[in-house]
Formats: C-alpha cells, sequence, structure tokens
C-alpha cells in the first residue's frame, strides 16, 4: 500500500491566495454602476447597513472556524505506523458552550435584522424635500417596463424619472408572468406579481443616471428587461413632466402637428418634410398600433411607451444605447437583436423610410 | 469474525442467464447501487457539460454563442439534472450498496420495490433528456414558477416534460424512502441499537423521513400543474387568457414547491454529512466526536428544515411579519448546522492524521461548507436577501454549500467506499491531483460570484451589457469551470485505469471502524455469511480491539449455498415502463377532453399488470435464488 505523503503546508495557502488575487485582479475592471454595495438612497442605506454587520461578522466565525480547521489539519498530522491517539468520544460541556456561542452571535444579527425588515416596510409619510412621496405604478412587461405616474396623469416605459430627495411610493404589477423590480443603489428588489400589487420604495440622495434590471426569470428575455432611473434635480424634472404634458398636443391635435414643442409666446417652428414624413410612417406601417408616442391619456399598453424617444438614454429596454444606429438597427432586425419579442414589423420598412422615422422620433424630447 | 465454509446443498438447476438479463432483473442492493451509481455519473456529465458552456456563453458581455431560448433551457436542465438525476441518485448509491452492509444485513427490506426505484429514475431522466431532442428541453427554471410555466406562457411542451419528469422521479424517490426507512428500521444486526447504528445510516434515516414528508407536497403541486396545462384548471393562473377560469393565485406554487424545495437541499446535504462523519474518524484514528450531538442535530436540522420555506420568497412582499418569523428561524438553523461543523474539527482535534485522498476531500468539504453556511447566513437577513436573492450571490451560495458541501462528500465517499465496491484501489497520486484541481477550480469558478452578485449581477440572464464591472468575475468563473472540468477527467482516467489494471484491494485497507470493512472486497452476494453481533457503536473497531488487532485477518470468500437471497425480477423494471407510458400519454393528450388518452390507458394497464405479477410472484419460485 503506498503511504500517504503529508501536503506541503503552503499548498493550501498558496492556493487559495492565488484565487483571491486573481479574484480581486478581475475585479479592477470598476466602476461599478449597479453595485449594491455604493448606496445613495435611505433603503439601500437600510440594507447596507444590516448587510455590513454580518460581514464583520462572518469575517470574525471564517477566520476562527477555518483556522481551526488547518490548525487541526497541521498540528495532528500522523504516519501510519503512529501509536493509537487518545480516544475521546465527546464533552457535554464544550458540546453545551459550542451551542451557546453561534447562538448569542445570531441573536446579535437577530435585533437589526427585525428593526430593518419593519422599517423598510412603511413608506414614510414625508421625503427628505418635504413633499409628500410621489406615486409611481411599475407594470413589468415580457420584456419591458411601463411606469405611470397617476397623480402627473404621465405613462412612460424603460426610463424612470425622479425627483432628487422626494420619497418614490412604487405600485408594483406586473402584466404577464412575475418579473422583480431591481434598482440596486436605492433599494432591494420586489417582485411584481399579475394578481396583487407589490410596494416597495426609495428616496434618492444624489443626481444621476443609475440602470436597473428584471431580477425574476421572466422568459426567453428576461437578460435584457433592464431599465434606467435618472434621478432629476427638481427643475429637470419639472421640465421633464412640462414635455411629456406637451405630448398631448400630438396625440389629439388633429392638425399637421408640431412635435417639438414651441417656446411661450413664439411661433412653432416650421416642419420639416423628413420629420413630417416619418410622422405619417409611424402611423400608416403600423408602429402606432402598439406604441403610444404620446405619454398622455394612454389607455393600452402593447408596446413600450415611446414618449421622449428621441431623448432617452437606451432602447430595447435599458440595453441599446440609444444612438441612430442602434435605433435603426433594432427597427430592421429586431428578432436578430431580441429573439422572441412581440415587435414583429406588419409590413416591409425600406432604408429611406427608416430615415425618416428615425428622425421623427428624433424630435420626441 | 469466523469464517464457515457452507455445506453444499441440493439445488434445483439454477438456469444460465445472460448478463443483461441478470443486470435488468436483480434484485440484489449492490448491483442496483451500481446502477444507480453509474447512470448518475452520466447524468452529472451532461449537467457539466450543460454548465460549461453556461459558463462559455457568460465568458463576456454581450455574447451569442448561444440563443437566449437554448441559453434558458441548459440552465433549467442543468439545475434540474444536478438535483435529481446526480445528487440524489449518487447518494441513492451509497444508500444502496452501504445500508445494509453498515447494518449487517443481507439486503434491504423491499428488494424489488428497490429496484423499481432504480428503473423508474433511470427511465425519468432519459425521459427529462428526450426533449433535447427535440428541441423541446424544459426552460422555466428547476423551480418552474407560474404563471411562467402555465400554457398561456410556455405553450411547447418543454414545460410538459419537466412536469412529467419531475413526477415520474418522484415516484422513485417516494419508494426508496418507504424502503429505507423499513430497512434501517427492522434490518438491523442483533445488538445495534439506534444509538449504535453508523452515522451515515442515520443521515439516510432522516433524509428518508424528509422525502417522505416533502416529496407528497411536489406531487400534489405538479399535479396541479397537470391539471392548469393539461385540463384546465387555473391554479397557479390568473388570467383566463390561457383557458381556464382565471383566478388563480402563482403564489400558491411558490409556497408549494418550497414547503418541499426547501427540505429537498437538505435531502441533498445530509447524506454528504453522514458520509464526512464515517470518513473522518477513519483518518484520524479516533472515534466521531459527539456522537449523541451529531444524532440529534442532524434531526433537528431536519425538523427546522420545514420551518424555513419562505426564505426563499423574501422579495414577494409577504409583509413584515412572515419575512421576521422566516429570518429567525432560518437563522436558527445555523445553530445545529454550526455544531456539526465543531464536532469535525473535534474529530480531527487529537487525532493522527492519515492524509489519504478520502480524507482531503472531506476536509475540502469542511472548509467550502463552512463558506456556504457562512453566505447563507447571510441570506436569512431578509433585507440583506433584498439586494441578494435573485443574484449571483446565491448562485455562490448554493453551489458551495451543494458542489463544495455534496459533490465534495461524495467524491470522498466514492474514494473512500471503491475498493469495497469493485474490489480495487483508486490510485493515490491521481486522486490527489483530482483534489487540488477540484479545489482550485471550484473556487475560481464560484468565489467571484459572490462578487459579481453584490455588484449587481441578475441570475437567470442570457448575457449582460459591459460598462457594469462583470466582465473579469465572469471571465475568472468560466476559467475556473474549465479547470473543474479537467479535474472530471482525472477521475475517469482514474476510473478507467485501475478498472484495468488497478491494485486489488484487501477486505479493510483503510483500517476500518464500520461492519462493510469486515467482509471481502467486494462483497459476495449474500454480504455476511454469520449475521454479525454488535455490542457499541464503531461495531468493526469494538471487535478489532476484543481481538487486540489494527486490522483483521483476511476473510475468505466462501461458498454460500444455503443462504437464501431474494430472487430476481422482471416486474419492477415493467412496473417502471408502465409508468413512463403512462406520464408520456398525458403529454399526448393535448387539447383536454377525456383525461387519459389511450397512451395513458395502456400505460396505466402495463403497470396495473405488472404490480400483480409482481404481488402474486411466488416466494419460493422453483428457479428460485440460491447463493452459489
Amino acid at each position: 500500500m503506498r503511504h500517504s505523503r503529508v501536503p506541503r503546508w503552503w499548498f493550501a495557502p498558496l492556493g487559495l491566495l492565488c484565487t483571491l488575487a486573481i479574484v480581486l485582479l478581475a475585479g479592477c475592471s470598476g466602476p461599478y454602476p449597479q453595485s449594491t454595495l455604493e448606496p445613495r438612497g435611505d433603503f439601500a442605506e437600510m440594507v447596507d447597513s444590516v448587510f455590513m454587520k454580518t460581514v464583520y461578522l462572518a469575517t470574525v466565525v471564517f477566520i476562527l472556524v477555518e483556522g481551526a480547521l488547518l490548525w487541526a489539519v497541521f498540528k495532528f498530522r500522523g504516519k501510519p505506523g503512529d501509536p493509537d491517539p487518545h480516544q475521546i468520544h465527546g464533552s457535554t460541556v464544550v458540546e453545551i458552550v459550542w451551542t451557546i456561542i453561534p447562538a448569542v452571535v445570531l441573536a446579535i444579527v437577530a435585533v437589526p435584522t427585525v428593526e430593518t425588515i419593519f422599517s423598510t416596510a412603511k413608506v414614510p409619510t414625508t421625503s427628505t424635500d418635504g413633499q409628500p412621496p410621489m406615486k409611481v405604478e411599475v407594470i413589468g412587461h415580457q420584456w419591458f417596463w411601463e411606469f405611470r405616474y397617476p397623480e402627473l396623469g404621465i405613462t412612460t416605459a424603460n426610463e424612470l424619472h425622479v425627483p432628487v430627495n422626494r420619497t418614490i411610493d412604487l405600485r408594483m404589477k406586473s402584466n404577464d408572468v412575475i418579473h422583480s423590480f431591481w434598482v440596486p443603489q436605492f433599494a432591494g428588489k420586489r417582485d411584481v406579481f399579475p394578481n396583487r400589487e407589490t410596494r416597495l420604495w426609495f428616496t434618492a440622495k444624489v443626481t444621476g443616471e443609475f440602470p436597473g434590471a428584471c431580477a425574476e426569470f421572466c422568459g426567453t428575455e428576461h437578460g435584457r428587461m433592464d431599465f434606467y432611473l435618472m434621478v432629476d434635480s427638481a427643475p429637470a424634472f419639472q421640465a421633464w413632466v412640462d414635455r411629456r404634458h406637451a405630448d398631448s398636443t400630438m396625440q389629439f391635435n388633429g392638425m399637421p402637428m408640431h412635435p417639438v414643442v414651441a417656446a411661450a409666446g413664439q411661433a412653432p417652428p416650421p416642419v420639416d418634410t423628413l420629420v413630417a414624413e416619418g410622422q405619417k410612417l409611424f402611423q400608416s406601417k403600423g408602429c402606432s398600433s402598439c406604441h403610444s408616442i404620446s405619454s398622455m391619456h394612454v389607455l393600452t399598453v402593447i408596446g413600450p411607451n415611446l414618449s421622449g424617444i428621441g431623448s432617452r438614454k437606451m432602447i430595447a429596454a435599458g440595453w441599446l444605447p440609444n444612438t441612430d444606429a442602434n435605433l435603426r438597427d433594432w427597427i430592421e432586425h429586431t428578432q436578430k437583436l431580441k429573439p422572441d419579442v412581440l415587435m414583429k414589423l406588419p409590413m416591409p420598412v425600406s432604408d429611406a423610410e427608416v430615415t425618416a422615422l428615425i428622425a421623427y422620433l428624433r424630435t420626441m424630447r | 469474525m469466523a469464517t464457515t465454509v457452507l455445506e453444499p446443498t441440493q439445488t434445483a438447476a439454477y438456469a444460465k442467464r445472460s448478463v443483461l438479463v441478470e443486470w435488468l432483473t436483480t434484485v440484489d442492493h449492490k448491483r442496483v447501487g451500481i446502477l444507480y451509481g453509474a447512470s448518475a455519473f452520466v447524468f452529472f456529465l451532461i449537467g457539466g457539460l450543460e454548465a460549461e458552456v453556461i459558463r462559455l456563453q457568460l465568458m463576456k458581455p454581450d455574447n451569442h454563442l448561444v440563443s437566449p431560448e437554448f441559453y434558458n433551457q441548459l440552465f433549467t436542465m442543468h439545475g434540474t439534472t444536478m438535483i435529481f438525476l446526480a445528487v440524489m441518485p449518487i447518494s441513492a448509491m451509497f444508500f444502496n450498496f452501504f445500508v445494509p452492509l453498515l447494518i449487517g444485513a443481507r439486503d434491504v427490506a423491499f428488494p424489488r420495490l428497490n429496484a423499481m426505484s432504480l428503473w423508474v429514475f433511470i427511465l425519468g431522466g432519459l425521459f427529462l433528456n428526450f426533449s433535447f431532442i427535440l428541441g423541446a428541453a424544459p426552460n422555466g427554471g428547476w423551480f418552474g414558477y407560474a404563471p411562467l410555466s402555465s400554457r398561456q406562457f410556455a405553450p411547447g411542451v418543454n414545460m410538459d416534460f419537466w412536469m412529467l419528469g419531475l413526477q415520474i422521479l418522484g415516484i422513485a424517490s417516494l419508494a426508496a424512502g418507504v424502503n429505507f426507512f423499513t430497512t434501517i428500521l427492522n434490518m438491523r444486526a442483533p445488538g445495534m441499537t439506534l444509538m449504535r447504528m453508523p452515522m451515515f445510516v442515520w443521515s439516510v434515516l432522516v433524509t428518508q423521513v424528509l422525502v417522505l414528508l416533502s416529496f407528497p407536497v411536489i406531487t400534489v403541486a405538479l399535479i396541479l400543474l397537470t391539471a392548469d396545462r393539461t385540463f384546465g384548471s387555473s391554479f397557479f393562473s390568473f388570467s383566463a387568457a390561457g383557458g381556464g377560469s382565471g383566478g388563480g393565485d402563482p403564489m400558491l406554487w411558490q409556497h408549494l414547491f418550497w414547503v418541499f424545495g426547501h427540505p429537498e437541499v437538505y435531502i441533498l446535504i445530509l447524506p454528504a454529512f453522514g458520509i464526512v462523519s464515517e470518513i473522518l474518524p477513519v483518518f484520524s484514528r479516533k472515534p466521531l466526536f459527539g456522537y449523541s450531538a451529531m444524532v440529534f442535530s442532524m434531526a433537528f436540522i431536519a425538523f427546522l428544515g420545514f420551518g424555513v420555506w419562505s426564505h426563499h420568497m423574501f422579495a414577494t412582499g409577504m409583509g413584515p411579519l412572515a419575512d421576521s418569523f422566516f429570518s429567525l428561524m432560518t437563522m436558527l438553523i445555523a445553530i445545529p448546522t454550526g455544531v456539526k461543523i465543531f464536532n469535525w474539527i473535534g474529530t480531527l482535534w487529537g487525532g493522527s492524521l492519515q492524509f489519504r485522498t478520502p480524507l482531503y476531500f472531506a476536509l475540502g468539504f469542511i472548509a467550502m461548507f463552512i463558506m456556504g453556511g457562512l453566505s447563507g447566513v447571510m441570506h436569512a437577513v431578509q433585507p440583506a436577501d433584498l439586494q441578494q436573492t435573485d443574484t449571483y450571490f446565491v448562485v455562490a451560495h448554493f453551489h458551495y454549500v451543494l458542489f463544495g458541501g455534496s459533490i465534495f462528500s461524495l467524491t470522498a465517499g466514492a474514494y473512500y467506499w471503491w475498493p469495497k465496491m469493485f474490489g480495487k484501489m483508486l490510485d493515490e497520486g491521481l486522486g490527489k491531483l483530482h483534489f487540488w484541481l477540484m479545489l482550485i477550480g471550484f473556487n475560481l469558478t464560484f468565489f467571484p460570484m459572490h462578487f459579481s452578485g453584490l455588484l449587481g449581477m441578475p441570475r437567470r440572464i442570457y448575457t449582460y451589457p459591459k460598462g457594469l464591472g462583470f466582465d473579469g468575475y465572469n471571465m475568472a468563473s468560466t476559467i475556473g469551470a474549465l479547470i473543474l472540468a479537467v479535474s472530471f477527467m482525472v477521475f475517469l482516467y482514474n476510473v478507467i485505469r485501475t478498472w484495468r489494471s488497478g491494485e486489488h484491494a484487501p477486505a479493510d485497507p483503510w483500517g476500518g471502524a464500520t461492519l462493510e470493512w469486515s467482509i471481502p472486497s467486494p462483497p459476495q452476494e449474500w454480504n455476511f455469511a454469520v449475521e454479525p453481533m454488535v455490542t457499541e457503536k464503531d461495531a468493526l473497531w469494538a471487535m478489532k480491539r476484543a481481538a487486540g488487532v489494527r486490522i483483521l485477518p483476511e476473510p475468505a470468500r466462501v461458498s454460500g449455498k444455503g443462504i437464501h437471497l431474494p430472487s430476481p425480477s422482471w416486474w419492477p423494471l415493467f412496473t417502471a415502463i408502465g409508468l413512463l407510458i403512462f406520464m408520456t400519454g398525458i403529454m399526448l393528450k393535448r387539447p383536454w377532453a377525456f383525461p387519459f388518452g389511450p397512451v395513458s390507458m395502456a400505460g396505466f394497464a402495463i403497470a396495473a399488470f405488472s404490480i400483480f405479477k409482481w404481488s402474486y410472484e411466488p416466494v419460493d419460485h422453483p428457479t428460485s435464488h440460491q447463493a452459489h
């Protein structure tokens, strides 16, 4: 029988150090825009606080227990011919001690856990900026996000604008299967269901653009169901709301439309012929049968609402940068980019027609 | 132990049977075990291949190696395969081969039922994988959440394969549950009280209790889903668009699934605990520290395991009371688990550690399971879990406990028990190479996932965009996965080389503490020529102490004439075939009309006929099996 050789003492630490090194080097690809570890809102900060407590405790436990294991492995190495060690069967005292210590450690974690559960369950009654919380309805669809502002009468999709320092009171549902709304820098995630409303809230403390994602497997394109949270300063948010309210002039004005909002007291700018043609194509090619170009008075949502599409950061639910080239690619080769989405053009569109459509969409700011 | 040569008795001529027929009709627990193990290993390699393709797809952002639809099939089948077709049946290989040996018995309580479980498992696994050939592998996740699994959102046959495949596999597990529960309670050698049983046997007993109590829940859930998908009900479908009346609740599925699903993960880990509890004492040359504490903590874990299921639903908005309850219960379960880890370290402490391959893997298990356990405690904090759940942080956690835990332990068991099963020693050098490659590959694959998860990478996504910082971690994971693949090739090479020209194994190569090491390697068909008498736990060490030796003299291979063994039978296999046809028929019977079409009725008839013949199969058939 072959004799065992005791492993070189430095195998285990070296192996793990190499692993750690690779991992940390791999990590040198920050920044991390979707990270849970840099909270910028109150909900996420409360969560982070209790999470970091568990991280510190877990690190201590890890060092102690793995340390004991490694110590035992090296201190008690034996050889085949060695005499038998002392045949101990156990120790009641030791059992009691090492049952009570973990219980105490867990009790230390349990208290802030329950506290945070209750504090995150309640929507605050006032925001940091003194205003009442703003209601936003979130409706998950396969595979995009619909956002409605009931107090403002606005419907939009895939890009959620909120004012900084305002508590957002999210009322969430699904149009079809279970999805999950997750914007990690501001709050944990919450699943959305077809048959009941779920709630979430957060208050953003800084302005900026923050990516979010669907976090519950929802079918073929679950991997491409992202969105962006745009935290605006109060004036910027108001400007956005005003632009959305101006959308109604396009929907119900039967006259040749002036998509660009005229400044007060000014005559509307002349209608660009390419833009006018694009506007006609938007109807005649069937786009408007699924997509509303206005955010106002939207009843049914089949495809994502396209209000403000011209200035959105991303298209195709938060992952394709909103450039003319990508917009063209999306219109002409939707199924290749995102297989199985509902969007299949009812009739062919030529390259020149796409140019006109894009010119029109670009004016929807 | 006495080795008597038994007098040959006059037996009826035993018809010469082909090798294939012998294996198809075997009811010998050792052969059933080997068939479990061989099939499970093949499924494990398939599941591993699925994982490798997943990792190649995720290696870089915006990758197009596979379509999103195929990716979803890959991860669904990877999870389903690894849980139901790999870990559980590899554990079943050890239950089958070693529970009778460890308790000093000649076979299990219900040998034909045992064979039926095996065939139902093999046919169920083939049924599930057959879906790939149709290009319609299950694609709704291994957990099959409603309403994604409903007809409306999963109109193809993919989820029918999943639903019916799992139902078939559940029947195999339930039958085995009944079998091993009865075997352990009723067939222990004289003197082997419950508190003198080997720890592995305890782990099997507790696991079977979990199976018997949790599998009926998934059975019911799958029946309700079958009713929704095939017969037009709406248990889980809220909308009426799928054809039913609507008004169902997707949350109902989640509760039913996880009331089964959480005990299921303890079903996956407890046998692994048992194996480690067998290996550590032998290679430390001292008894398991705290045997009673180990028994009670295991029972407590199993009991509490039924009280934590909604920690899988922390993001569903159950309300603060429910969230608090399940957080606290989940933390509670960490206590007996910690006790077990400390007792294992206590077993090593003060021992004389013999560094052979089984010990390497057992130590790897403890080290990796500690890490998986710690990330599990982090999940127990519901608000923190709102960030962690459905991200790669969870993927890291459960791979640390299921791979770092179960797979490392099952591998340890393979090296430990290989000599007894096959009469050959696996090569030590290759075993150690396997260990180091597996340890490094495993950590390189899964440790980075803690980070990518916390940095915002959700689960079950077929790709991810550039610029979120996930790229490096994913690349590291993919490299680790490739190293893991190499480690399994090393193991395969070891197996094949040993098969052809390996060192022959004695009865007791390790200085074992338990009864299986007292009989030849591999055992003769009847296991024990003479029933062992047990006076204390670690029965074989006790016998060795009484005889004043470290290793007993090599037992002779004797004639078993006169020992009656259960007769081989075709009926377990035919019952399994009938069941498979019945389930296939349900899938073919669409749209809904009379519930069971001709195929289902035929399957039912075959199964019913087989069970009838089985029940009336004579015990002392003229060609009744006498050991020869």
